[in-house]
């Protein structure tokens, strides 16, 4: 939101802008391929100053964004994503400068403006959305005001503002937009917040829209929700977008053709259904590869880990950045870096055949930057079905009744009732604010007390930490959410590991823990601030095994980390819930993760368990009317009522005590005069193919349970295919 | 150097494990940069901690080797020489008795400097126990102590030292333990707020979910992540108590009338301050100089430590 947000007054006079800005704009939005109109980057190269010398976050990056056209830019934290968003909007952190290259918007040569124009062309044609939009939202001024502000900037009178500032509230589909312009920030919600930061970055009518990992943070149904809003958008302001973000499967859903950067090169590019079905990149490939699928579980398919990291900026190998994580590198890789070029006939893009010479690298077609692309293979995963003999669950390892918590007066968790056996990895998904981690930390305890009894083999379990026996502590062990905050800052990764091993009385010496979760000894006399995100959480995940639990509570441990390690983080849960048969309570707002590790899932909303059930059978349906909700990918409700209160994600905490279904308000198949009175009991689903049983809290009768449609490919894919009917309008 | 071995203390646990561990020098570096509250290099690049650093070393330099610096004795009386100004065989003067107020100036140094910085670290090491015991125990306990926390900090801490240390009797001892019974709340309210920020974090209640035990969870998790904010009660509790002990002073109540003490010197000679103005202004710029030092230095310290 920085870019429309100037307050320079020079921005105001949009007339005064660049005429061309709009005169090329008109004639390449329609026009054929060869027009100047849309984004164009060529060969720029952006590096910081550091004491190593100068670091190098981008190399030579290439791209083409046309009018209209949503362009994804995908690859892992420290690839130099948001270095190539900061270079467009030529704020640079860090005395970072651009070394080479040309950035021109609608054949304006960005580069060449002076400090002046740069400022009025940012103010006019130029608009940027960030992460964490609460944060860049002034508090302390109504939102119609500050979307009005930007309003003002391009050029309208007080009262034009206003009434567009209204107008754009609604065309970002905020309910009410004239009452809601009156509001403070702080009385949206985060996915609300985030729609008036695309309210103001619009109201410049950019030409060029940068969305920076737009919903990162933001609960799925909300992301959804706020995807569609991009999907809608786009075609009406006719900009070119750009969308950077480390999740493949938004960018699948969203983009025509993606961008995937690693170690601030451009390795590969093409259509995003192209791309992301038959990568011809390896680094590709192993992302695609990493993206779990919902109602595809570890038992069907083990993820295929990517080894290491990007290197370091100030480090880039001779050859192909990529050659020392990759399994086809050879002595070529290593020597000679390979240029970006077309695939060749064995790729399966369209029209890259008949591509002119010198202008490969803006093409629309599919290149790739790598010696072995023709040898490239997605690793299918009927390759890797793994028949992980399932062992009989021997029930009764944790037991919870009528477990209740609250935060002051407002009732988090009513009546939950949990069962899980030894060696059984029990999924808890639901939406922020669901009570998900009130649960988890209750069962390990923490948190605010309350009653309800929780029993560990039978034996009753003291509510409050410190009444627990050290036995039992040691047998119930947690992984926390964050990464930056689960390690002592203070402490060197031995430490950590060495203090776990003297207080939980395990075995064995600090190496071997280190070694079980894959961390080498160069890492035990590090400080755990240096750590990268994926090695953090293996740490605490050494830390939870090191007394050899019988009960690991994971709360959303993957959450925080990139495609690539958490595919990694979730194998070595994985392997270590076999090598010490060993139960989990895995908390996550993803369906696709929670699915991929759980035996049986349970579905929390509003502080009740609606569905319980073995995983598959709880993720395919026939199931609650909310758990439907989570898994459908299309935002299944119509768009005008989008927003509304007691949509998921609008958690309101206070209505659990109230009488009637929870979700009664916001469900397509609510039955009226039943559903808003009377609470329905969760009750057991007759004839599953499975002993466990599967229940849910629905009056609906079984029949009448919604489904979900059986996955027909990867669901990366099957998200690209349906974008490819829009492609014909480029 | 008393002031010098409070610093140290309060940085000594992380120096110690950076040491200890042999990290390669880059990760150390980059790990001290990034939580920033005792990075050097940051501070150094700073005029302003520079000439507290410069001011502090230069009385600490002066205190300790007076008896070689000072260009003559410091009691010694000479009635011929009564009330001289400024000039080149006395620089800043010489007082009623004839006594060289730059040498006065120079001895007053050491008894600041034997009492303020005691006080400081007594403090400091009591109100960093309690603040982080009331932090993390809650509770009784906590709610006890931080009421009479309360009731010391509406007290007038200058009526009720002025009371005890004529209860008591003058000594050096009494003055340590007057400033540092009053200079301890202040230190137990910051480290008891920095304690209960940390002990939400989860590497705090992950430490508990293991059954670490209360002491080690104070001494080994959170003290390291609390010691900035010790730091720099440490530095500003110092520049308190050097004002302290000289207000003190020139009640009658520190050292004794006749000392070079500079809170003594001004009462000593506040009568002639209308004809003789050296006699009081030096001592004083001496207390002013000193304190702005350590004022300079605990508002960089404060910078660094809520910049992370």
């Amino acid at each position: 939101m920085s870019g429309p947000r100037e307050r320079e007054p020079a921005g105001s006079n949009r007339a005064a802008g660049d005429p061309a800005v709009d005169g090329t704009a008109g004639a390449a939005g329609t026009g054929g391929t060869a027009g100047t109109g849309g984004l164009i980057v060529e060969g720029l190269t952006v590096s910081y100053p550091s004491s190593a010398g100068p670091a190098v976050a981008l190399h030579g990056v290439s791209l083409r964004i046309r009018p209209g056209e949503t362009y994804g830019l995908v690859g892992e934290s420290g690839c130099g994503k948001s270095t190539l968003a900061a270079a467009l909007a030529g704020v640079l952190p860090g005395g970072g400068g651009i070394d080479a290259g040309r950035i021109a918007l609608d054949g304006v040569d960005v580069r060449a403006l002076s400090a002046r124009e740069h400022r009025r062309w940012r103010a006019s044609a130029f608009a940027m959305v960030h992460q964490g939009t609460s944060s860049s939202l002034d508090p302390t001024i109504r939102v119609g005001a500050q979307v009005a502000e930007v309003c003002r900037l391009a050029g309208l009178s007080r009262a034009q503002a206003r009434s567009r500032a209204v107008e754009l509230l609604g065309a970002v589909r905020l309910p009410e937009p004239a009452t809601l312009a009156r509001r403070w920030p702080h009385e949206l919600s985060g996915g609300q917040q985030q729609r008036v930061g695309i309210a103001a970055a619009l109201a410049g009518s950019p030409r060029l829209l940068v969305l920076d990992e737009p919903t990162t943070g933001l609960d799925p149904a909300v992301e959804r929700e706020i995807l569609d809003l991009i999907q809608a958008l786009r075609r009406q302001i006719d900009a070119a977008v750009l969308l950077i973000s480390h999740d493949l499967a938004l960018v699948a859903r969203t983009c025509e053709r993606v961008g995937v950067l690693y170690a601030g090169r451009l390795v590969e590019q093409g259509a995003a259904a192209d791309l992301l079905t038959s990568p011809r990149h390896p680094y590709t490939a192993a992302l695609v590869a990493a993206v779990p699928r919902v109602g595809v579980s570890r038992r069907e398919r083990r993820m295929p880990a990517l080894p290491g990291q990007p290197p370091a900026p100030t480090d880039r190998p001779a050859g192909c950045a990529f050659a020392d994580r990759c399994a086809l590198a050879d002595e070529v890789c290593r020597t000679s870096e390979p240029p970006l070029a077309p695939t060749g006939p064995t790729g399966s893009s369209a029209g890259s055949a008949d591509l002119p010479e010198g202008v490969a690298d803006l093409s629309d077609g599919h290149t790739v930057r790598c010696h072995h692309s023709i040898r490239v293979d997605l690793p299918r995963f009927q390759e890797q079905v793994n028949e992980v003999a399932a062992e009989p669950a021997r029930p009764g390892l944790l037991t919870v009744r009528g477990l209740s918590r609250s935060y002051g007066r407002t009732p988090v968790l009513t009546g939950i009732d949990l069962d899980i056996a030894h060696g059984e990895v029990l999924g808890l998904v639901g939406e922020s604010g669901s009570g998900k981690t009130t649960l988890a930390r209750a069962v390990v305890g923490l948190g605010p007390h309350g009653p309800g009894e929780i029993r560990l083999d039978g034996r009753p379990l003291p509510v409050a930490l410190s009444r627990r026996r050290a036995d039992d502590r040691r047998r119930v062990q947690m992984v926390f959410q964050d990464p930056d905050t689960t390690l002592n800052p203070r402490h060197t990764v031995g430490m950590v590991l060495r203090r776990a091993l003297a207080t939980l009385r395990g075995e064995g010496t600090v190496a071997d823990l280190a070694g079980r979760v894959q961390l080498g000894p160069r890492l035990l006399p590090m400080r755990t601030p240096s750590l990268s995100g994926g090695q953090k959480q293996r740490v605490a995940i050494g830390r939870a095994f090191a007394g050899d639990p019988r009960l690991v509570v994971c709360d959303e441990p993957v959450s925080a980390l990139d495609v690539s390690v958490q595919a990694a983080v979730l194998e070595l849960l994985a392997t270590a819930r076999d090598a010490h048969g060993v139960s989990y309570l895995f908390v996550s707002h993803d369906l696709a993760v929670v699915g991929y590790l759980a035996d049986r899932v349970a579905v929390l909303y509003r502080g009740r368990i609606v569905e319980v059930g073995p995983a598959t059978a709880v993720l395919l349906g026939p199931h609650h009317p909310y758990t439907h909700a989570l898994t459908t990918p299309v935002d299944p409700v119509p768009p005008g009522r989008a927003g509304q209160p007691g949509r998921p994600g609008q958690v309101r905490r206070g209505s659990t005590a109230a009488t009637g279904c929870g979700y009664a308000e916001s469900c397509p198949r609510r039955i009226d005069g039943l559903c808003d009175f009377v609470d329905p009991p969760l009750l057991p689903l007759g004839g599953g193919v499975t002993t466990a049983v599967h229940s849910v809290r629905c009056h609906l009768d079984a029949a009448d349970l919604p489904v979900f449609p059986p996955p027909a490919g990867p669901a990366v894919a099957a998200a690209a295919e349906d974008e490819k009917p829009e492609k014909e309008n480029v | 150097m008393t002031s010098a071995e409070v610093d140290s203390a309060a940085t000594r646990p992380p120096r110690e494990e950076a040491a200890a561990s042999g990290a390669p020098h880059r990760a150390r570096d980059q790990a001290r940069a990034r939580d920033g509250s005792l990075a050097p290099r940051g501070l150094v690049r700073r005029p302003s901690f520079v000439v507290g650093v410069c001011l502090l070393v230069g009385w600490v330099v002066v205190a300790v080797f007076w008896p070689w610096l000072a260009p003559a004795d410091p009691m010694a009386q000479n009635p011929s020489l009564r009330l001289l100004g400024p000039s080149g065989g006395h620089l800043f003067g010489t007082d009623q008795f004839g006594r060289d107020v730059l040498s006065r100036v120079m001895a007053g140094a050491r008894p600041v400097l034997e009492v303020a910085p005691l006080a400081t670290a007594l403090a400091v090491a009591a109100g960093s126990l309690l603040g982080l015991v009331c932090g993390m125990r809650r509770g009784l306990v906590d709610e006890i102590v931080m009421r009479v926390v309360d009731m010391f900090a509406v007290f007038p801490s200058l009526v009720a030292a002025v009371v005890v240390v004529a209860l008591a009797g003058r000594s050096t001892t009494t003055l340590v333990l007057v400033i540092a019974t009053f200079s301890t709340p202040m230190v137990t309210r910051s480290v008891r707020a920095a304690a209960l920020v940390e002990r939400e974090k989860p590497y705090v209640e992950a430490a508990r979910l293991r059954g670490e035990p209360f002491w080690s969870l104070l001494w080994r998790e959170v003290l390291p992540n609390v010691s900035g904010t010790v730091l720099v009660e440490a530095t500003s509790g110092l520049g308190n108590a050097i004002f302290a002990a000289s207000t003190l002073s020139f009640l009658g109540l520190g050292q004794a009338p006749g000392s070079p003490e500079w809170g003594a010197s001004v009462a000593d000679n506040r009568v002639f301050l209308q004809q003789c103005w050296w006699t009081v202004l030096f001592p004083a710029l001496a207390v002013g100089s000193l304190v702005v030092g350590i004022a300079l230095i605990a508002d960089n310290l404060r910078e660094q430590a809520t910049r992370r």
